[in-house]
């Protein structure tokens, strides 16, 4: 478990009333926006246990639905997020499902435009969350770093590829996680590194034969 | 400063050793570790403290209730109650218990808060903070100083126990919340560093073994009440610390039975709402009304 900070302990400013139910489920669908990038034109949320159960008491939803739409967790704006002119650019919907073998506090953001994707997250504790899957790929993305993921063919040296350009960068790697579906189809890569890439180096990944689709996610504000 | 500071016997051997408070060491420590200047982690801390205040004054406004109507106007009902007459105790205690109702029902009308250390814990620290400093008009640097030494008691207990109802229980939110408090007010009031870790330490002492059972899985109750309760019992772990009356377990060893009663509480009691006032009668009644069946 991370440790925590002294600054943790007297934050975050937040709309309450929960920092699992509110703050987590705001923090959950903002990363999911800046995995995504943009607001999608529909969102479905699917709800599971707790979050489906004492949600609508706790202002999951709200949390939710403002998180996809940009706002942090201290926006003044999340209380009546149903009502503001921010949520009448998107399509969304809830519904809710017990599923015991699923986290207490999860969640499925099913998003719907030009590009379909699918996240699932869990909100597991103190406002602390976790990005499990995106899309067909197992993934643990805490959104307290920024973060590289790439979906790629899996051949020996993509790594190695991937790697030496941010060595090239001076850029230091604090994490990397990888998962397949199976041996030499579509694998993932998430690389959680200190300090900022360079949008450049995103493009000259992108640019490599083996890779398919190269995303850079930044970690969001404590 | 090299070395973690993962106890409070660290914590006072360093003050000592240095000559510094806890929030020194503390500012110092955050600096060091976010790579930042002390001047960037007080501005931290003062823009929680900053949302504190905020919370106290809209809160003291309202009297709107929550999502599921339970709670939200406690608040209100001391108001008006004392524009005819003042509190036993006098202006501080009246302030001390609306400051933390204020802050609570803030947090449950989906208000802006600040987790001290968690959400439903929010109204304790600041009621005392604030109440005391703007009756005794303390300065914004006092204000800090005292944020900052009950962040660091509050961060060293989180060290042995994690800070959620869903682990420990209650002791672990209001709990901590209640002796992070008493740190404040006892570094307000110019106590020294043994006198400010006697304080917590008593403070989470006579809390061993609350049980987190809310109704209907909400913040609402007990927690919105239990707010000024353990904001007014901080004072009184202030008032012995401060003259010299010890913890007869030091605080270190406080922290350890806290885990230990934390880890033999029944599940049923940690935030599941599977015991306790979740499931008297009234309980579930609220329950079905909020959520249906």
């Amino acid at each position: 478990m991370k440790k925590s900070t002294l600054f943790d302990i007297i934050s975050p400013v937040m709309a309450g009333p929960s920092s699992s139910h509110t703050a987590g489920a705001v923090r959950l669908g903002l990363l999911a926006r800046n995995i995504y990038k943009k607001t999608p034109k529909k969102v479905i949320f699917k709800l599971y246990n707790s979050y489906a159960q004492t949600g609508k008491g706790h202002g999951t939803d709200k949390g939710l639905l403002a998180g996809i739409l940009g706002l942090n967790v201290a926006d003044r704006r999340i209380k009546n997020i149903f009502e503001s002119d921010i949520a009448k650019s998107i399509d969304y919907k809830f519904e809710y499902y017990d599923d015991f073998n699923r986290h207490p506090n999860s969640v499925d953001i099913e998003i719907f435009d030009d590009t379909n994707m699918s996240i699932s997250g869990d909100s597991v504790g103190a406002g602390e969350i976790l990005i499990t899957r995106i899309n067909e790929f197992h993934v643990s993305l805490s959104g307290n770093y920024n973060t590289l993921i790439l979906v790629y063919r899996d051949r020996p040296g993509v790594i190695s590829a991937v790697t030496s350009f941010l060595q090239d960068e001076n850029i230091n790697i604090a994490s990397l996680d990888c998962d397949r579906n199976a041996k030499g189809q579509d694998a993932s890569m998430i690389i959680c590194v200190d300090g900022h890439l360079n949008p450049d180096i995103v493009e000259k990944i992108e640019a490599q034969k083996e890779i398919y689709w190269v995303t850079y996610v930044e970690k969001l504000e404590s | 400063m090299d070395t973690n500071i993962n106890t409070f016997e660290q914590l006072y051997d360093i003050c000592l050793s240095l000559n510094k408070k806890i929030y020194e060491i503390a500012q110092e420590k955050m600096a060091q570790e976010a790579d930042t200047t002390v001047e960037q982690v007080r501005a931290f801390a003062n823009r929680s403290l900053f949302a504190m205040k905020e919370a106290i004054d809209s809160g003291m406004q309202s009297k709107e209730l929550s999502l599921s109507g339970m709670c939200g106007q406690d608040c209100y009902k001391m108001h008006r109650r004392y524009e005819k007459e003042s509190a036993m105790f006098g202006d501080l205690f009246q302030n001390i218990v609306m400051y933390a109702l204020a802050t609570s029902e803030e947090n449950i009308r989906m208000g802006t808060i600040v987790a001290c250390p968690t959400a439903g814990s929010c109204g304790i620290l600041p009621s005392v903070l604030i109440a005391v400093s703007r009756k005794y008009n303390y300065s914004e640097k006092d204000q800090l100083d005292a944020l900052i030494t009950a962040g660091e008691i509050g961060r060293i207990i989180s060290v042995k126990v994690a800070l959620a109802g869903a682990v420990a229980g209650c002791q672990a939110e209001c709990g901590v919340a209640s002796a992070m408090s008493a740190a404040a007010l006892c570094q307000l009031r110019g106590g020294t560093v043994s006198q400010i870790l006697n304080a917590s330490a008593l403070a989470l002492k006579n809390l061993l073994g609350l049980s987190c059972d809310p109704v209907a899985g909400l913040v609402e109750v007990p927690c919105v009440k239990r707010n000024p309760f353990l904001a007014v019992h901080s004072v009184t772990a202030v008032e012995l610390a401060l003259s010299g009356v010890e913890s007869k377990i030091p605080i270190d060893e406080v922290v350890d039975a806290m885990a230990q009663t934390g880890a033999l509480m029944s599940p049923m009691l940690k935030e599941s709402s599977k015991a306790g006032l979740a499931t008297t009668k009234t309980g579930l009644a609220i329950k079905n009304r909020v959520f249906g069946n």
